[in-house]
């Protein structure tokens, strides 16, 4: 094949990734959009495997390998992500990038030991590029994972002095990369790729709850820099066009995301560098809470007139959409005016709740966006929380200097009946209590909260 | 490849990524952002170009790592993004 043509498939490939972008940005055109990029990436790689390179011939060295590299590949890619949980989505994603930052910093430290010393200034400076940015999104993805997965803890991390370690990690970083670059050998380049990688955890570690979906959104843009990064390196116009289609579109999907999120962006980028430790309220404190059972709750939903069900990542938890659902749809055959409200950032990623709630086929016009349903709390006889907290709590506009303060909430408080279905009193993802559920007018329901709905529903049948 | 052609296409498509992205729903948030992580997995050509260049054991090892991560990157992505837009579909009607 000669390059001629190489480059125009490499070209329809890149326009691919356009109309795939642009398709995913409406929902009636996302799921093709989502194929158009599948397709071009699959027509991407079939087509290296007839190019030759400059002083290599067809069929390409080590074809063995690299064939039984890509079967590895997808039997490990394929079943993650067909068989997990919706729950387990954004974390996910997370991996899923971070792989993609650390198969981006590889191909470059392996060109670079392979062109050794014809490698040029320019080659050697985007090559340190894609090193230190790809590994920061490698450890990065890593720690939101285990964040997200709870297998670390949600809240922020911060050490004493951790600023002045996380700068310091980063001026050797940088200082590293210009020893690559002046003197050209193995040995730095790994001392490199070990400093970012210690970078990208120090920098995510400080942030916490309700910000890390951000910064996976903005790992995603980096990962997406550091593959155009390597396509200057390895002459691929395809990699210059994909990665900096991803860089840019991840940029202003990060922005869009603070913005619903009402978060600076500066803030969560560099809360590693401003981060204080903050007094987390004393877990287990006793107060006195009201809750009740399923069937004060149905009593309650019965002489309703207007019900707001606020889900949560609880509901994703309990997988209750389809009972959430059917509760919805018995209360509206009695008359009830029922409207879901949706938070844009509810569950761990923008959207969680749109999606699951999609899966049990609930009418879109039932779905009341924050804007939409804060000012209808105030003839809402009851709104149901069902596994949602930091999403309701009033500390984000009463309580300055608490983690989520200045986040806008659905404004539940202002209901005249609060019902929460929790799991247990702990707080939510960010580890802030939640004065509401002390609320005179809250009433706790505990459990599942597929068990609780199945409860309720059966009980609000009997009325 | 000429300088000026690279800075070329990396500020078109600067452009063009900042474009189709600037006006979307929260509710797409997620499946937009795994979709644009599935795209640069395709740093899986890279990875394959670097493999076929490789001449030392150490060379050919990083870049089968390599390999297997953009794989789980690229496909997975994909994959992962369909899974969660099908469950859009029911309410298209």
């Amino acid at each position: 094949m000669s390059r001629t043509v190489y480059d125009l498939i490499g070209l329809a490939a890149g326009i691919a990734f356009i109309l795939a972008l642009k398709g995913l940005s409406h929902p009636k055109t996302a799921r093709r959009g989502n194929l158009i990029g599948a397709f071009g990436a699959g027509l991407a790689t079939l087509v290296v495997f007839f190019y030759s390179n400059e002083g290599s011939s067809l069929p390409l060295n080590n074809l063995g390998w690299i064939l039984g590299a890509i079967a590895v590949g997808l039997i490990i890619g394929v079943p993650a992500a067909r068989k997990v949980q919706m729950t387990q989505m954004p974390q996910l994603v997370a991996l899923f990038n971070g792989v993609g930052g650390g198969a981006a910093a590889l191909v470059a430290i392996v060109e670079y030991l392979n062109l050794g010393d014809q490698a040029t200034t320019a080659v050697v400076i985007f090559t340190v590029f894609t090193v230190i940015v790809g590994c920061v999104s490698f450890s990065g993805s890593i720690i939101t994972f285990m964040k997200l997965q709870e297998l670390m803890t949600t809240r922020p991390v911060i050490f004493p002095a951790g600023r002045f370690i996380i700068a310091a990690t980063l001026v050797s970083v940088l200082g590293v990369g210009g020893w690559v670059v002046n003197s050209l050998g193995t040995t730095p380049l790994l001392i490199l790729a070990g400093l970012s990688l210690l970078f990208g955890i120090l920098f995510v570690l400080p942030v916490g709850g309700a910000d890390v979906p951000i910064v996976i959104s903005l790992l995603n843009a980096f990962t997406g820099l550091t593959v155009a990064a390597s396509g200057y390196v390895l002459d691929s116009t395809l990699l210059i066009i994909a990665g900096t289609l991803v860089g840019a579109s991840g940029t202003i999907l990060t922005r869009l995301m603070a913005e619903a999120m009402g978060r600076s962006l500066f803030g969560t980028l560099f809360g590693a560098f401003t981060a204080k430790p903050q007094d987390v309220a004393a877990a287990g404190e006793e107060r006195p809470v009201r809750s009740g059972s399923p069937d004060d709750v149905a009593i309650l939903l019965n002489y309703a007139r207007r019900v707001v069900i606020v889900p949560g990542f609880g509901l994703a938890v309990a997988q209750a959409q389809h009972t959430v659902r059917e509760l919805a749809d018995l209360m509206i055959s009695k008359g009830i005016d029922v409207a879901y409200g949706i938070h844009p950032v509810a569950g761990r990623m923008p959207g969680h709740m749109n999606v699951l709630l999609a899966e049990a086929n609930v009418p879109y016009d039932q779905l009341a966006e924050m804007d939409e349903v804060n000012p209808t709390f105030g003839q809402t006889d009851v709104a149901i929380v069902i596994g949602a907290n930091d999403v309701v709590n009033p500390a984000a506009q009463t309580t300055p200097g608490c983690p989520i303060y200045g986040m806008p909430i659905l404004e539940v408080n202002n209901a005249a009946n609060i019902i929460f279905l929790k799991r247990s009193m702990r707080p939510g993802f960010a580890g802030i209590e939640n004065e509401l559920l002390y609320d005179p007018k809250t009433m706790l329901l505990f459990g599942d909260a597929k068990a609780s709905l199945t409860k309720v529903v059966s009980a609000l049948k009997a009325l | 490849m000429e300088p000026m052609a690279i800075v070329s296409i990396f500020v078109l498509s600067i452009f063009v990524g900042f474009e189709v992205v600037s006006k979307v729903s929260s509710t797409l948030h997620t499946p937009l952002m795994s979709g644009a992580n599935a795209i640069h997995g395709v740093i899986l050509v890279g990875a394959i170009i670097v493999a076929d260049h490789s001449t030392t054991n150490l060379e050919l090892g990083l870049s089968v790592a390599a390999i297997i991560l953009a794989t789980i990157n690229m496909v997975g992505g994909f994959v992962v993004t369909d899974r969660m837009l099908e469950m859009f579909k029911g309410n298209k009607k």
